[in-house]
């Protein structure tokens, strides 16, 4: 049953309950923010994942464990990578996959979110994973299925956005190895950024050295610091000796509140180039979750260069979501 | 309470390499199933002067009660790295009881290609099969309660213990 307490955050948002993901005796139930998850469940995510991996190297790139589920990708917002690594790990798992995109069927026609999900929980969906342009809604939903449906956040608004920010720490792991030795930098539109928000919450969470905000004052929301993080508005302060930097998306279709005077200023101050990135370490890795905008938040010497490990996060994306759901969906009748 | 069956595992071993050789005919790969029989694996793998190097399996990812219990933690990573097609496989593990560990390491052995025959080595075969599975080489049967397990302790010094239930 739904008892959880809301709590406002300093981005005046909702934070997810520390009881809803979990059942009562602590196995992982729905994935809807890195907030209120333990240190051993995100460890137990990047484990679990790193066994993933290798399958898809084989010849036959399919496991057996989630035969006979059904899984409903149901993204009320438009997403290209995020919706099509969802599918293939859920394929991998031999999952049957529904792909739905309500904004163009039966919402258009008056239905409502909860009676969206009621009528195709009465399918006998097992798990819904969901992106929604509105904060909370995962949650809501969550709040709303019986025992054996489960809720995977895909995105929500400017709050959630847990499976990114897992496959990033991920990808952070491989490349750069254990997080307490690291400084990381997460650059750009951090204000709109639910993949910020959730990077910041898993950085901390798994005890990264230091975490470093850089943005221009009109896109960093106020008290960031309370949230464990140093904030710049100075790219080459803030790049300075870091080991990691984790570019945004400038969210374009965000900034029609005059947040930036112009994108060619934006691009001068805060793009990442191959003079800008001079000031973190001399290994470090370059990150951003696409859609990449070339020439916006970063340059395509940088995005495509020899740093870069854009693409590994695609890849590594699917393990990390083949992770999370054979977690949740594994071990139901006892949890 | 436990206690240490008085059998040398070693004693076990020379009879299942001496029941063994006869298959090296074949040209087999020994595949050994996490923990125990990766660590049986290795020895008759170098016992039976086999070149190739030793496959293993951990079969978490292919159990039937994966809907039940759930993912276990520990899981290992499996590790084939030899082409398996049309090759005579030796599959070892440490204890055969029901039957369906070995099952699961079938079906995941057929996801990395078409073997030519898979025969099935084990050190101790106890009752309770629940599937029509059964060793071709065997160390030794031991008859015990339903609710006693035997369990192989290694790597070092390996040694069989008899415990009560699960704990």
């Amino acid at each position: 049953m739904w008892s959880g307490k809301h709590v406002i955050d300093h981005w005046g948002q909702q934070v997810v309950s520390q009881n809803i993901q979990y059942t009562g005796n602590g196995k992982l139930r729905h994935f809807l923010s890195i907030d209120g998850l333990r240190k051993e469940t995100l460890e137990q995510i990047l484990v679990t994942a790193e066994k993933f991996t290798q399958f898809g190297q084989r010849d036959i790139k399919k496991l057996p464990l989630l035969r006979g589920h059904t899984v409903v990708n149901l993204f009320f917002e438009n997403s290209s990578r995020t919706r099509t690594t969802f599918e293939i790990a859920a394929k991998r798992l031999s999952a049957d996959v529904i792909n739905l995109n309500p904004t163009t069927s039966s919402t258009s026609k008056g239905e409502t979110l909860l009676d969206t999900v009621n009528i195709l929980e009465a399918m006998h969906t097992d798990l819904f994973v969901i992106r929604h342009a509105k904060s909370g809604v995962a949650e809501l939903i969550a709040a709303h299925v019986p025992d054996h449906v489960h809720i995977i956040n895909a995105g929500d608004g400017q709050h959630a956005h847990p499976t990114q920010a897992m496959l990033d720490m991920f990808t952070i792991q491989q490349y750069k190895g254990p997080f307490h030795k690291l400084r990381v930098a997460i650059v750009g539109d951090i204000l709109h950024s639910r993949v910020a928000r959730s990077q910041i919450h898993a950085l901390n969470t798994l005890g990264a050295h230091e975490i470093r905000v850089v943005a221009p004052n009109s896109l960093l929301p106020a008290q960031i610091e309370r949230l464990g993080v140093h904030s710049y508005t100075d790219l080459s302060q803030g790049l300075d000796g870091v080991d990691v930097v984790m570019m945004l998306r400038l969210q374009k279709e965000r900034m029609h509140n005059a947040y930036l005077p112009s994108e060619q200023e934006y691009f001068n101050l805060y793009g990442l180039t191959t003079e800008s990135l001079a000031a973190a370490a001399d290994d470090a890795i370059v990150m951003h979750p696409g859609p990449i905008n070339r020439g916006l938040e970063i340059s395509s010497e940088v995005a495509d260069g020899p740093r870069s490990v854009i693409l590994p996060q695609v890849t590594n994306g699917i393990a990390i979501r083949m992770a999370v759901m054979a977690m949740i969906l594994g071990g139901e009748s006892n949890g | 309470m436990t206690k240490k069956i008085d059998v040398e595992v070693s004693t076990l071993l020379d009879k299942l390499v001496t029941d063994i050789t006869p298959l090296l005919a074949t040209n087999p790969i020994i595949i050994g199933i996490h923990t125990g029989g990766s660590w049986l694996a290795d020895i008759l793998h170098d016992r039976l002067g086999i070149t190739e190097p030793c496959g293993s399996l951990d079969i978490s990812f292919y159990r039937d009660d994966f809907s039940r219990i759930g993912l276990n933690p520990q899981v290992k990573a499996s590790h084939l790295p030899m082409d398996i097609s049309n090759r005579h496989i030796l599959l070892v593990d440490d204890v055969l009881q029901t039957g369906r560990t070995i099952r699961a390491a079938m079906n995941e052995i057929f996801d990395y290609g078409r073997p030519a025959s898979i025969r099935l080595c084990v050190l101790v075969e106890r009752k309770g099969h629940e599937l029509p599975i059964q060793a071709d080489y065997c160390g030794m049967s031991l008859e015990l309660r339903p609710d006693q397990q035997v369990k192989l302790c290694g790597p070092e010094n390996m040694s069989l213990i008899i415990g009560d239930s699960k704990s």
